[in-house]
């Protein structure tokens, strides 16, 4: 039966379909038992929902990147359009819904839909252009994104939401608050992000991102990917099928991001810069483009491992740099692979 | 008066942009990589003439051609290790190479020098060259940037237009395939590109922190990301289109400063970036390639 | 053996075959012309394609063949002249306007969706015919099972057609070289055209494997009753089954006709052989 609803899969795609949601699904529940038998550090527990986070990013970055084939070096700014538009929502919704897992999934939606958007404005020009060029200029959307929030206030008092830019020119009235603070972002944040929620948000991410890829509209996004020309001539509006893709990336960046900063109680702007937006990319390209469970494990390891290495202190983010390039000459080098292939004990005979 | 002083700051941070701007533009022309290390050598460079200067106390001028030998070799070294094993591999996987080798220079910096900001001392004093009675003020430093950058630009041009080498390169950005038939050294070509955009990146951290003289071992990304962007707004792979990218950014940013609002005045140049590339998709002086079907 | 096509004359200086005299012609182009890099790369092109009509365009290398393919396929905007698909003028349209209108193609140097299978290059292009939205791909809504399983059975059919669909989950980048061109043919029916223009179909084939071509293209032609326009530099493929043969040098359209025509015309024989040495 369940070959037939995956009708135009092909078996060994299905089967990888279902290894991704297993292994999710029993790594979580693998965390969660250690985390109640106090099996994990306490600071590996706080960084449950920041790695379900990332993996969220990576899935959605990786639609981009290796399903519709075009460079994101900005996806931070969805992420940080989704953090502050969900806190504030989640703020605003305190008084009115008390019970903390809606309002984080109602604040995940807002945050979806503001991303969403933003995804939408930025992709009007930037979908125009091609490779090294679509690239740079989702750098520069990201660097914009994070200059506006940067200068970004708003508050809400009893006339209503009040904003303004570059200063707080919003006078509240007295019994206002002012939720962003421009450079300062949102403080004093409800931690209401948990692991199961984050767990929760990652099934729903793959199970959007795999029936996507295996639809109509996925098959437009790589057959754009594979040859832009041949897809244009049977018929594909390709502007649509990147914008599509594009949105929907941006969609589920931005619950990634509000999920992540409703784990903390702070959250600034700064936090979601370039180096985000690389990092993420660096969890899609070592997991392999395309690869969603491969973008998963990397997002996991390259998360942990950090925190791993503080024994080694000041040396830490150097070898995380030595351990990067390394793995790229590796999986990249047909010498180096050719090496490590003959080290390899179970390599199979030629034949 | 006012305008005329903001212009030609902008002229001279558009200069050191322009400088950067010509090691991306050169590297990604001939090996068409991003190489997002380029503003951690400059970063390197700064270090050296630094040491060179204010803890040897050799005379400035020696401190910066220290610093473009030692970037020259960091710069061929970074290549041959890092980049040249990976000439056949997919262009992305490339990409974070560049973004690994930039984090490991970063780190060693740190390891090396801290990571407490230095005051750089400029390296011809803090004078300046007062006209209209004081009104008009050209620093030393801004001149002397403003002089490197005409000299550098009319040198490379020479260079890339006459001598075997720069014709070596020009083949090599066009058709390395056919390049190497008519007998050129690829490898040796790709290499000398790295050795000339980080002996230029030396000469752009000397004089970046001659003007804005706090260094530390993240002061190169920033003008690494802007030049970056210099570079695609010129047309990338533009020897001429940096240079412009480079000046025109640099007065935009100067102006978004003085006029919009210094916080968000980066995000004026991004801006400025993006209705370029709209208008001008291959920026102001590349080339549009078009598919052959 | 093949029947004798009767061929009767139209106005436009053309001729059709007999059968589709009375209806009109599926492509009119009138003095087509671009300039590519300052060189007038095709220039006064008319062609007539009647509505079941097989047109073969041959000429040496660099004659510009290649060319009126994109013209008509809008990968390039002609500089001069209009185009008539189905008696709609295409101006102003894109590739994509165009296929929706009625036009598909194959490309000389093969260009699959590689790393999709064989038969996901034929469903990608059913997409215009497949309309279930985001919601129902996102919930696998029965809209989208009822449409895709169509969409199999569609794509499978076609591929038989070829004798293709035992291949169908392979991925498409590593097929035979043979094979590419024949999904490329299945990928561009796949779009419902009323014109199928082939850009050398049978390059790289050898000769048992042109004669399967050959049938394949008699047969597509049969079952779909539509016109066909191909680029060919096999002589006997081209004399074997195009009713009506156009020859193209250096941009400018030297003779047209049917093959025998073609074979004993003056000019064609100069084109590819060269002029005789005046004694």
């Amino acid at each position: 039966m369940t070959m037939r609803r995956l009708i135009n899969l092909k078996r060994a795609e299905a089967r990888k379909i279902y290894l991704t949601y297993a292994v999710v699904i029993v790594a979580y529940i693998v965390c969660q038992v250690m985390s109640s038998t106090k099996f994990l550090s306490s600071s590996m527990r706080g960084m449950l929902v920041p790695i379900c986070a990332y993996m969220v990013m990576a899935v959605s970055l990786n639609l981009v990147v290796g399903i519709l084939g075009e460079l994101s070096l900005g996806h931070a700014g969805f992420m940080s359009v989704g953090a502050f538009s969900g806190v504030a929502t989640a703020i605003l919704l305190q008084g009115v819904i008390p019970f903390a897992p809606v309002r984080l999934a109602i604040a995940m939606i807002v945050a979806a839909i503001f991303a969403a958007f933003a995804g939408f404005i930025i992709g009007i020009p930037v979908l125009r252009l091609k490779g090294d060029y679509l690239a740079i200029v989702t750098l520069a959307f990201g660097e914009i994104i994070k200059s506006i929030l940067n200068n970004f206030y708003m508050g809400i008092d009893s006339q209503g939401i009040q904003m303004s830019m570059l200063s707080d020119t919003t006078r509240l009235l007295p019994g206002g608050k002012l939720i962003i603070r421009g450079p300062m972002g949102i403080s004093g944040i409800q931690k209401i992000a948990t692991f199961p929620a984050g767990a929760i948000l990652l099934i729903i991410a793959l199970m959007i991102v795999f029936n996507l890829v295996n639809s109509r509209s996925g098959r437009a996004f790589m057959a754009i990917r594979d040859d832009r020309i041949a897809a244009e001539s049977i018929g594909l509006d390709i502007t649509k099928y990147k914008m599509m893709a594009f949105v929907m990336s941006a969609a589920l960046a931005g619950a990634a991001g509000a999920l992540f900063a409703m784990n903390y109680s702070t959250i600034v702007a700064n936090k979601f810069d370039f180096n985000t937006s690389i990092l993420i990319l660096v969890f899609v390209v070592l997991g392999g483009q395309g690869n969603m469970l491969g973008g998963i494990i990397a997002a996991a390891v390259l998360t942990i491992l950090p925190e791993k290495l503080r024994s080694f202190s000041e040396y830490r983010m150097l070898l995380y740099a030595i351990v990067l390039i390394v793995m790229m000459l590796a999986t990249n080098n047909a010498e180096i692979k050719e090496f490590l292939s003959r080290l390899n004990p179970f390599r199979r005979k030629e034949a | 008066m006012t305008f005329l002083n903001f212009f030609i700051s902008g002229i001279s941070l558009g200069s050191i942009y322009a400088i950067i701007a010509l090691g991306y533009t050169m590297v990604y022309g001939i090996a068409k990589m991003l190489n997002f290390a380029h503003g951690d050598v400059i970063m390197v460079g700064a270090y050296v003439c630094f040491y060179a200067v204010a803890r040897y106390e050799l005379n400035p001028f020696l401190g910066v051609v220290i610093a473009m030998i030692v970037c020259t070799i960091l710069g061929m070294i970074v290549e041959r290790l890092a980049y040249k094993p990976l000439r056949q591999a997919p262009s992305l996987a490339v990409l974070i190479t560049a973004i690994g080798m930039s984090y490991f220079l970063q780190n060693t910096a740190l390891l090396l020098w801290s990571s407490n900001p230095k005051v750089f001392p400029s390296i011809v004093g803090r004078g300046a060259f007062k006209l209209f009675d004081g009104e008009l003020s050209i620093s030393h430093i801004t001149a002397l940037t403003i002089i490197a950058c005409l000299v550098i630009m009319a040198v490379l041009t020479l260079f890339i237009s006459k001598t075997k080498m720069g014709k070596a390169m020009r083949a090599c950005s066009e058709d390395k395939g056919a390049a190497q038939l008519m007998g050129i050294n690829v490898n040796a070509t790709i290499s000398m590109t790295f050795a000339i955009g980080s002996g230029l990146a030396a000469v752009a951290g000397a004089l970046l922190c001659s003007a804005y003289p706090t260094l530390m071992p993240t002061t190169g990304s920033l003008p690494g990301i802007k030049a970056f962007t210099a570079a695609v707004f010129g047309g990338i792979g533009s020897i001429p289109g940096a240079f412009l990218g480079g000046l025109m950014l640099g007065v935009i940013e100067i102006f978004a400063k003085a006029y919009i609002s210094s916080q968000l005045s980066d995000a004026v140049v991004f801006g400025v970036l993006i209705v370029v590339l709209l208008v001008k998709p291959a920026g102001l002086l590349g080339k549009m390639t078009q598919e052959k079907v | 053996m093949k029947a004798k096509t009767k061929y009767v004359p139209v106005p436009s200086t053309t001729i059709l075959p007999e059968r589709d005299a009375g209806r009109a012609p599926v492509l009119e182009c009138v003095k087509l012309g671009i300039t590519l890099g300052g060189i007038k790369a095709v220039e006064d092109f008319n062609l007539t394609v009647g509505r079941t009509e097989i047109v073969g365009l041959i000429g040496p290398n660099g004659a510009g063949k290649t060319t009126v393919f994109n013209l008509l396929t809008k990968v390039y905007q002609p500089t001069t002249g209009t185009i008539l698909l189905n008696g709609q003028d295409t101006h102003g349209m894109d590739t994509r306007q165009v296929n929706k209108a009625g036009i598909a193609r194959t490309f000389q140097n093969i260009r699959l969706f590689r790393n999709l299978s064989v038969i996901d290059n034929v469903k990608t292009a059913m997409n215009n015919e497949m309309h279930y939205n985001m919601l129902s791909t996102i919930l696998r809504l029965p809209d989208y099972r009822r449409e895709e399983v169509a969409a199999h059975r569609r794509a499978l059919k076609l591929l038989s057609i070829f004798d293709m669909q035992h291949m169908a989950d392979a991925p498409a980048g590593s097929l035979p070289y043979g094979a590419q061109r024949r999904l490329e043919i299945v990928r561009a029916l796949a779009t419902n055209p009323s014109l199928l223009l082939l850009d050398e179909p049978a390059a790289g084939m050898n000769p048992s494997e042109t004669a399967d071509l050959m049938d394949n293209i008699r047969k597509v032609h049969e079952m779909f009753q539509i016109a066909i326009v191909l680029i060919e530099h096999d002589m006997s493929l081209v004399m074997n089954i195009c009713e009506g043969i156009c020859v193209l040098n250096f941009g400018h359209v030297i003779a047209k006709g049917t093959p025998d025509e073609i074979q004993n015309n003056p000019a064609v024989i100069e084109a590819y052989l060269g002029r005789k040495k005046e004694a």
